[in-house]
């Protein structure tokens, strides 16, 4: 069936008026917690990347008047009241508070919040925090017998995250002709740009033959390409650009667009958790991912070929191929080509996932889309060490997760 | 429906999931939703307010989906999954299907047939719908749909 990307430009509603706010929003501060399998409590690993962001912004914990806390599923109450539990661990001083969750999405909806407030000229300054504390091995559903809830009816059928992942991959074998050594290409990439990130949890290099010799996990691929759960936090101070200015930022980077958008029925995307797509019968079919970065390319007023840099979600070493498609860095069925060609390593036209990516850092689901943007902005404003990608100028994020969630951030220098 | 064509043992079968499938073993279906409206089909079936963004839809026919398709991609799964799957003891390596109904116009997924592994399909290969054990627990026999390579 064929598959458009489904632009909102479609949208028919004469009523729609955008861009009616247009003061600029910025990135003040970016502060982490290292990844890792800590075993703390998830608060430290937020407050840790709070105060590092605050610091870096050069502000103090009382400037600040709201803050968007990204939720954790796994950590009981507090983790559902994560924009207060960080504000009491910070020390109460009367801002304002927000919580929000959409699974991989979160970190960016929290983003998304706080430079909406920030627009609506509601306050100057804000605070966007995300961590988590991860248990081992497969992310499992919640207990009990729960017909009702998909995520509970594929784990009862046998389907984990790594089929999904590898449907992905095998339909790219089979279609546009990757190879198991162009899958091992991408985890050796990924190791080899994280290796002297700080904030990485695995810092190992590996060659192609390590990575074609570790078991296999979900044919075609293996443990060193599957993407681990991790312990982790992260957190950006943003402001108005007036703000900013006033304050004298002399490294302050321009948010140019967030989207968080949905999918469009019928969405034609094989996605966690569903056991089903959508059909198709009545209605035209579109890929979701394809549509996520078009949003935040359209409010940037940029396109893919203005992108210095990526931080793309390569939940699986091959889902980072897909995303070259996605966010437009080459026309669909050509990201074999731009990974072969050494496009996307750093040095190359447009280096992804200069961070390490996922590869190196496994996922802390409410912290992972914040820590994209962390390293964006390191990137963008030249301070991002051994790793540093030469003139990066704009920075786009590609992040998707479970239940029509997905995000795409655009930062400016 | 009648689940007396695949009873096994002392207690008859039972499906692993209630309404989802026939469990007539000689002409097994899917079971999906059709919106009398907009003709969207849903699986699961279970809906009542129809989804296509366009329709108002709010009643709608349990048919059964084509019961032929083609593979759209396939994996395995090499490790044991967590609850509330039940592995047998050891755990026996089993293959992933995803597989595109022409009719219906969208992509369903499922455990291939036992024996069957990745190296037995490939993409665009045509398969059908069967029921199978998926697995047993106090000597009840659940039973689920899979997928197997047409001959």
């Amino acid at each position: 069936m064929s598959v458009g990307s489904g632009s909102r430009n479609h949208k028919p509603n004469s009523l729609l008026r955008k861009n009616i706010m247009s003061r600029d929003v910025v990135i003040l501060g970016a502060g982490m917690h290292p990844w890792g399998k800590w075993g703390k409590n998830f608060v430290e690993y937020g407050v840790h990347a709070a105060r590092a962001a605050l610091k870096d912004a050069g502000i103090k914990w009382q400037d600040i008047e709201f803050v968007a806390g990204g939720a954790t599923m796994r950590n009981g109450y507090p983790g559902y009241v994560a924009g207060a539990t960080f504000s009491q661990a910070l020390g109460w001083q009367g801002n304002e508070i927000m919580t929000c969750y959409a699974a991989c999405a979160t970190g960016s909806q929290a983003l998304a919040a706080a430079r909406a407030k920030i627009q609506a000229g509601q306050c100057e300054v804000a605070l966007v925090v995300g961590a988590d504390t991860t248990p081992k091995g497969f992310l499992a559903p919640q207990k009990g017998e729960r017909p009702d809830d998909p995520d509970w009816v594929r784990f009862r059928l046998g389907i984990t995250n790594p089929t999904y992942f590898s449907l992905y991959a095998q339909r790219r074998k089979d279609v546009y002709g990757a190879t198991d050594e162009d899958f091992a290409a991408i985890k050796v990439k990924n190791a080899e740009h994280g290796f002297s990130n700080e904030y990485a949890r695995y810092r190992k290099k590996f060659t192609i033959e390590e990575v074609l010799a570790s078991p296999m996990v979900a044919s075609p691929l293996r443990l060193f390409e599957i993407c681990a759960t991790s312990d982790g936090g992260a957190a950006v101070v943003v402001a108005s650009k007036e703000y900013a200015d006033r304050l004298g930022s002399q490294r302050q980077i321009k948010i140019g667009g967030i989207s968080t958008v949905s999918p469009k029925f019928a969405s034609a995307d094989v996605e966690m958790p569903d056991i089903a797509t959508d059909s198709a019968a009545a209605s035209d079919a579109y890929s979701f991912r394809a549509s996520i970065a078009q949003k935040a390319y359209e409010e940037a007023g940029i396109g893919p070929e203005d992108v210095s840099l990526a931080e793309v979600y390569d939940l699986s070493s091959a889902m980072e191929l897909d995303w070259y498609e996605y966010i437009g860095l080459c026309a669909q069925g050509e990201a074999e080509k731009l990974l072969r060609d050494g496009d996307t390593r750093i040095g190359g036209r447009v280096p992804v996932n200069a961070s390490g990516g996922l590869a190196c850092f496994g996922e802390a689901v409410p912290a992972q889309a914040l820590a994209q943007v962390c390293e964006l902005t390191m990137q963008l404003r030249g301070e991002a060490g051994d790793r540093q990608v030469k003139d990066a100028n704009v920075g786009v994020t590609g992040n998707q997760g479970l239940f029509g969630h997905g995000s795409s951030v655009v930062l400016q220098r | 429906m009648s689940s007396s064509e695949i009873s096994n043992g002392v207690n008859e079968a039972l499906p692993v999931i209630e309404g989802w499938f026939t469990m007539d073993k000689a002409d097994a279906h899917l079971i999906g939703s059709q919106c009398t409206r907009c003709q969207t089909y849903f699986f699961p079936g279970k809906v009542t307010f129809c989804r296509n963004p366009t329709c108002e839809g709010d009643t709608f026919d349990a048919v059964p989906l084509s019961r032929e398709g083609t593979i759209w991609s396939y994996t395995d799964a090499q490790y044991k999954p967590p609850e509330p799957y039940v592995a047998a003891d050891p755990f026996e390596p089993y293959a992933i299907a995803a597989v595109e109904l022409a009719k219906e116009r969208m992509i369903i997924l499922g455990q291939l047939a036992k024996g069957i592994t990745v190296d037995d399909v490939t993409t665009g290969m045509q398969v059908e719908l069967q029921l199978q054990t998926l697995f047993s627990k106090d000597g009840q026999d659940y039973v689920s749909w899979v997928w197997q390579p047409k001959s």
